[in-house]
């Protein structure tokens, strides 16, 4: 079989029309497989959903318990036939729960990594390589220039800046699904044990990891301590606080913000950041590089980014490579 | 190079003040030297490294790269320096590379310094590939020459001050008579060590500033404590002779000595003087007379200087104010002992292209009004009013000196290109070039005559932004050329401080300090005014 007959872009998403369903559909289906629990791979509305256990879980936390008519857990590793279509669910490494999903039909087998990353992660399960014909990437940061640091580097920088600035409330803006928690989780292990105040569309997400067994220390409520000053604390909170009136409460805020795209300085200075953090959930160019190299496949095709670039590599590497233009994902995990 | 480095990347994003300086201290406090003072010297403007250019950058790049995907990235990230620190271990380390945790700023600095013509070339990949991509970023910036970081002289100082317990205006008078790497300045901020030996025996003493006269402000002052004196229209200067030696100064502290070679022989005394220079000659009377600050144009910003250009253009000081004489710094006594004492030297300089500038006398600040309003020479700009018992102290205090300027020129100009603006209006058209109506070989048109990038308030700019958009007829890269007819256009009001002949451009005229005071949107181009009008006021 056609790897591009098992699988095609359609206008809700991803479509297998052998099994007749999608990956990560961007409108209500009858049937969808998902990734991970990121807004924008993870919408409610669906039929039936198959996800791991942990993504569902993810899902009914932020969706409310109907998001869906019929969930079905997913174990990693473990095969499951629709309608004669073998798909297999391994993990990606990029945030709690999230998985490749392994699509084989008729000898023909398709990988859809989903987002995925390779570096170390105490908060997700790494990333397995799945051979396979077609590796279906996704190019977030597909583009030379983007080399992530480690992570425990970007973060020492924090603490130190907590040390030069003591006055200063270090707000820290991350998305609340993955990011939060690994930034918490890397603070931790760069020794920081006093309480991180958390902004009220963190906390849930936070018990969840914590009931996981993802040991994030003591966090609070900012929303509890109204008499609080904050000064010298850390704040996590959204992205989407910064400059709004919910920083007034902060004497003196310096902002960070942790997220892929501090690797540009334009980037942090356009968004008023003061203290880059260069931590992602993404592979960086040579995490994608390297995964298409170890996997070898036939065949790659490059989802939502910066597909271009990657497209080119591989041509310059001799491995068939082309751009999937998939639309509608845009980044509630971006970074 | 690291803490080099990790300090630019703060600085950078850092908008407040203290916390700035706070950075800048906590730097200088952890840095050993040189490393520190090549830092202050980077950061201050005063670090002369050897001129990479961006071709070889590019050349460099290009061996580790394919054209396309560098050029996608560029795409991306905007800024050449920045593409160049980031892509360059795109496929990891290569092997020849030796990352150099322990390479210094001095290092780079010296190492820089003491390359030969053909060594640079691998001397810049050899530091490129030692350097991490926040160290290449910085490397790149100084080598390349682009290192603004928006840190003024007076700050670095302010954060030098507090290493110790020196003061922030003697640490800065100190400086100008150093160079870099400044340790022996470190060690007596530190206390480690006396005042530094002056590398030149003549230095610059950072200059008194007046505020302006702000609406009000006259009201709360009692004019007989006041002295006024013309405000003269050319350059601030400051000239020092100490023996034989004659350095002259602009009021930013830079060595102009150079460009004035008449002026440096002809100091008759010794001493350092704060005042203005002015193009003129002495008259039949024997008085010096000023020309116009387009005549003194023909002088600045040379390097060199002909016989014929000194002959045609002949330099002269109209003196406000003594700071040394001779020896004695003269500078905590009043401004009217002060006085007596400059008018005493100039009258003994003779012949010397030297004179006083002269006081105003007026009963009320009324009376002086017209007197600004109609002065008697026209290279004058405006009045000063000084205390009379004000003492010398550096900086912009408010209260002691003012200056009221004559009003601003006005014009009325039509817009006729827009470009982009930088930092936070990177989004925004908001530089612009203006024109007034000139005769054409046929028909009227437009010249330019200046470029504009403020004075406008942010709400206004969105409209500015809005017609730009709406109303661009062309491009070339990045500039948009705007529908400009004698029906449809947009007028804007352009206030200006001087005009001055200009050769490069078309019109024949450049404007000083120009702005855009008001929008006329009221207006048609066609009552945009003309050429004619405007040359009238050279």
């Amino acid at each position: 079989m056609k790897p591009d007959a098992l699988l095609y872009p359609a206008p809700a998403g991803l479509y297998c029309p052998a099994g007749d369903f999608y990956v990560d559909p961007v409108e209500p289906v009858a049937r969808a497989l998902i990734t991970h629990g990121h807004s924008d791979h993870a919408r409610a509305g669906h039929g039936a959903v198959l996800a791991s256990r942990e993504t569902l879980d993810i899902m009914r936390i932020r969706m409310g318990e109907d998001f869906c008519a019929e969930a079905q857990v997913a174990i990693p590793g473990e095969p499951v036939s629709i309608r004669g279509v073998t798909v297999s669910f391994h993990p990606a490494g990029h945030v709690l729960g999230s998985c490749q999903i392994r699509i084989e039909h008729k000898g023909c087998q398709i990988v859809v990594s989903g987002d995925y990353k390779r570096g170390i992660d105490p908060t997700a399960a790494p990333f397995e390589p799945v051979a396979c014909d077609v590796f279906i990437t996704e190019a977030t940061f597909g583009l030379p220039v983007f080399r992530h640091p480690d992570p425990l580097l970007e973060t020492a920088k924090l603490l130190s800046s907590l040390r030069q600035f003591d006055q200063r409330t270090h707000f820290v803006g991350a998305y609340a699904l993955g990011k939060a928690q690994r930034v918490i989780s890397l603070l931790r292990r760069g020794g920081y044990d006093e309480p991180i105040y958390l902004h009220g569309a963190m906390t849930r997400l936070c018990d969840y990891y914590q009931a996981e067994g993802i040991d994030l220390g003591p966090l609070r409520a900012v929303a509890d301590e109204p008499a609080a000053d904050f000064c010298g604390r850390v704040v996590i909170g959204p992205p989407s606080a910064f400059g709004g009136t919910w920083m007034r409460r902060f004497a003196d805020p310096l902002p960070a913000f942790a997220s892929g795209w501090m690797m540009v300085r334009q980037r942090a200075r356009q968004r008023g950041v003061e203290l880059p953090l260069v931590i992602s959930d993404h592979c960086d160019w040579q995490e994608l590089t390297e995964t298409i190299r170890e996997l070898s496949p036939a065949e790659v095709w490059v989802t939502h980014g910066r597909e271009e670039a990657l497209v080119r590599w591989c041509g310059l590497n001799g491995i068939a490579a082309r751009p999937l233009h998939l639309i509608g994902y845009e980044d509630e995990g971006d970074a | 190079m690291k803490a080099f480095s990790t300090l630019l990347d703060r600085l950078v994003l850092t908008p407040g003040r203290n916390a700035k300086r706070q950075l800048l201290a906590d730097y200088f406090r952890a840095t050993p030297d040189p490393d520190r003072g090549y830092a202050l010297a980077a950061i201050a403007g005063t670090l002369d490294v050897l001129h990479v250019k961006p071709k070889l950058l590019r050349e460099l790049v290009m061996e580790r790269i394919d054209a396309e995907l560098f050029r996608y990235s560029y795409d991306y990230v905007g800024d050449l320096a920045e593409t160049i620190a980031l892509i360059w271990d795109h496929d990891g380390v290569p092997e020849e590379a030796a990352f150099d945790a322990g390479l210094r700023l001095g290092a780079v600095v010296e190492a820089l310094n003491g390359a030969g013509k053909l060594q640079v070339r691998p001397l810049v990949r050899s530091l490129l590939n030692r350097l991490d991509a926040s160290g290449r970023y910085a490397f790149i910036k100084l080598a390349t020459g682009g290192l603004r970081m928006g840190i003024s002289a007076k700050l670095a100082m302010q954060a030098l001050a507090d290493l110790g317990t020196q003061d922030a205006g003697e640490i800065e008078a100190l400086w100008h008579g150093l160079a870099p790497p400044y340790e022996s300045l470190f060690a007596w901020i530190e206390g480690r060590a006396g005042p530094p030996e002056m590398s030149a025996p003549v230095i610059f003493h950072p200059v008194m500033l007046a505020n302006p006269v702000e609406p009000g402000d006259l009201e709360t002052l009692t004019p007989s404590l006041y002295a006024a004196e013309w405000k003269w229209d050319g350059i601030r200067i400051q000239i020092t002779r100490r023996k034989e030696t004659v350095r002259l100064f602009s009021r930013s502290g830079e060595d102009i000595s150079g460009s004035f070679p008449d002026l440096i022989d002809a100091i008759p005394f010794e001493g350092t003087i704060d005042g203005e220079l002015l193009v003129g000659s002495r008259n039949e009377q024997g008085r010096l007379s000023a020309r116009p600050f387009s005549d003194l144009q023909q002088r600045l910003n040379r390097k060199s200087v002909s016989g014929k250009v000194i002959e045609e253009f002949p330099v002269f000081v109209r003196a406000y104010d003594l700071l040394f004489q001779g020896e004695q710094d003269v500078r905590p006594m009043p401004f009217e002992a002060r006085r007596a004492r400059l008018a005493e030297l100039i009258s003994a300089a003779g012949n010397a292209p030297f004179d006083l500038s002269p006081l105003v006398d007026f009963a009320s600040f009324e009376a002086l009004d017209r007197l600004r309003l109609s002065p008697p020479d026209p290279v004058i700009e405006g009045v000063m009013l000084k205390r009379r018992d004000s003492v010398y102290q550096a900086g912009r205090m408010k209260g002691p000196w003012f200056k009221w300027k004559r009003d601003p020129h006005v014009i009325d100009a039509v817009l006729i290109y827009a470009q982009r603006g930088h930092g936070k209006r990177s989004s925004y058209y908001s530089d612009f070039t203006f024109g007034v109506w000139a005769q054409g070989p046929e028909c009227d048109q437009l010249v330019p005559v200046g470029k504009a990038y403020f004075g406008f308030t942010d709400e206004e700019l969105l409209l500015l932004d809005r017609f730009v958009r709406n109303n661009t007829v062309d491009r070339f890269g990045p500039v948009r050329v705007l529908k400009a007819t004698k029906s449809e256009g947009f007028v804007v009001e352009v206030a200006f401080e001087g005009l001055n002949r200009s050769n490069r451009h078309k019109s024949g005229v450049a404007m000083r300090f120009p702005r855009i005071s008001r929008l006329r949107q009221d207006k048609k181009p066609e009552d945009a005014d003309r050429l004619d009008q405007l040359k009238a006021m050279l």
